[in-house]
């Protein structure tokens, strides 16, 4: 569709993905408190010394925290909605993937130009950045390009592969999940991890998205149509 | 709205009803095979029978991995102290000769099995993996009889579909189906780490099953029911576990 900004499946994938993405991070959030410690390796708990911890209260009595208290336990509906919310971000994502290569999304708006990724360009394109300079072009830039790669590529597929191998039927069925990691607690700290990439996504996001014009770009992948004046904004 | 025309409504309606008939013949079919757990419903009954059905068509015969000798965790954590009731101290302090395990429900000879009888039998031992559904984790070597055997013993009907076990302490019970309770790594341990299992740990029997997470390996194990219907369980959930708010299945 002409001067369509995003197509129909980016759009309803995006938000899709949005709310799957917020309810697991508010759930991962609940789990973890059960447990702020990390381990590395196949095993660790409360007697084993930890990789490192966070310095915060926990929701189970028997974590040595420091703290004299103990936080409301939300663990068993937080595991509930993070699962069904996993099922359906997974579900979304290969939906996304089959259309965006059969579409030729990926190669038309994500993949960056040769010329986009010489040193020079690439490091205009991290000083406008850094200034907050609003981008001139109606595409993708190279350095959102490479975000939205690495983000649909790497970091969604490691987090979803991180938590599968903490799941002690699938690691029956399929070991390497886990021992590619080194353990079930190494994929847990991973997992931590990646999480946290994700959520430092999404704040560079919402920032990208309020000084480029939060209303443009809000009606831009809601109806998919944004006014050109707007754009360049 | 102007672009919604009348052939996009009509084609709406008929995508809408496929998808409704085909979410109705995959729910009869995943029902005949088994794949619908006994909390299926709910706002996040989806999600639990999603995982459960996956893992019953990926993982139904898949054997938890097993650790060398040397992966034995030194400090492995038991999550609380043992009951502190009389009875149980009772027991304990008889050195469990009175402990009994109660086997009953669909049986062809319900029995009452003391834990010299249950030694008696063939063991197995296995060093895998306990994850408890906080997070934390350690690995252990378990001594016991696979719970495959006690139900040969007792000679299961054919119409058995669950078996359920419930704790000493009697808020705790669990349930599994028997693609887990024939599983040849379900077991009734009463060692640990070459001695006897510790009250700590679930003494004098833990049942362990290593493909799911720590709360459904029932600590000081007292009875056995074979059945057909989890309905006529507690709340009909299938086990303490969805009373809680926690998944029936915890293999996830």
């Amino acid at each position: 569709m002409a001067g369509a900004r995003h197509s129909a499946f980016v759009r309803i994938t995006h938000w899709i993905t949005t709310v799957c993405f917020v309810a697991l991070l508010v759930t991962g959030v609940e789990i973890l408190i059960s447990h702020p410690r990390f381990y590395w390796g196949e095993a660790g708990n409360a007697l084993t010394a930890p990789l490192f911890k966070l310095p915060i209260p926990a929701s189970r009595s028997l974590v040595p925290t420091g703290y004299g208290y103990v936080l409301p336990d939300q663990n068993g509906w937080s595991r509930a909605l993070h699962f069904e919310a996993a099922w359906l971000a997974v579900l979304t994502g290969l939906l996304y993937v089959s259309l965006g290569l059969v579409t030729r999304h990926f190669r038309k708006n994500l993949l960056p130009g040769r010329d986009d990724l010489s040193p020079r360009a690439l490091s205009a394109q991290i000083a406008n950045h850094l200034r907050l300079k609003p981008a001139a072009d109606t595409t993708y830039n190279a350095l959102q390009r490479l975000t939205y790669l690495l983000v649909v590529f790497c970091l969604f597929p490691l987090v979803i592969w991180t938590g599968l191998a903490m799941s002690p039927a699938i690691a029956s069925a399929f070991p390497f999940t886990v021992t590619a990691f080194g353990g079930q607690q190494s994929a847990r700290t991973i997992h931590f991890f990646v999480s946290i990439a994700l959520f430092a996504f999404l704040m560079v996001h919402l920032v990208m998205i309020c000084v480029t014009g939060f209303r443009s770009r809000m009606r831009a992948m809601i109806t998919g149509r944004a006014r050109p004046q707007m754009e360049n904004a | 709205m102007s672009t919604l025309s009348r052939r996009k409504l009509i084609a709406a309606g008929l995508g809408v009803s496929a998808g409704g008939t085909g979410l109705g013949v995959a729910a009869s079919l995943a029902r005949r095979y088994g794949l619908i757990p006994p909390d299926h419903g709910g706002l996040y009954g989806p999600g639990e029978t999603m995982t459960y059905a996956a893992q019953r068509l990926l993982t139904r015969h898949s054997m938890a991995r097993e650790f060398s000798r040397n992966q034995i965790s030194k400090s492995p954590f038991p999550n609380g102290d043992p009951p502190q009731d009389v009875d149980y101290k009772r027991l304990q302090t008889g050195g469990f000769a009175d402990w009994r395990l109660d086997v009953s429900g669909m049986v062809a000879e319900p029995t009452s099995f003391s834990l010299a009888e249950l030694k008696s039998f063939p063991s197995r031992s296995q060093i895998t993996h306990l994850a408890c559904e906080e997070g934390w984790s350690f690995i252990a070597e378990w001594i016991g009889v696979p719970l495959s055997h006690v139900l040969k013993v007792v000679g299961t009907l054919p119409q058995a579909k669950y078996v359920v076990y419930v704790s000493i302490q009697t808020y705790w019970w669990e349930s599994i189906d028997m693609a887990d309770a024939l599983h040849p790594q379900t077991l009734l341990t009463y060692g640990m780490n070459g001695g006897d299992l510790p009250a700590g740990h679930g003494g004098p029997i833990r049942l362990r099953l290593p493909r799911q997470l720590g709360y459904k390996s029932v600590k000081y194990l007292t009875r056995l029911i074979v059945t057909d219907d989890l309905k006529k369980f507690g709340k009909g959930l299938g086990s303490s576990s969805p009373e809680g708010g926690y998944a029936w299945y915890a293999g996830i």
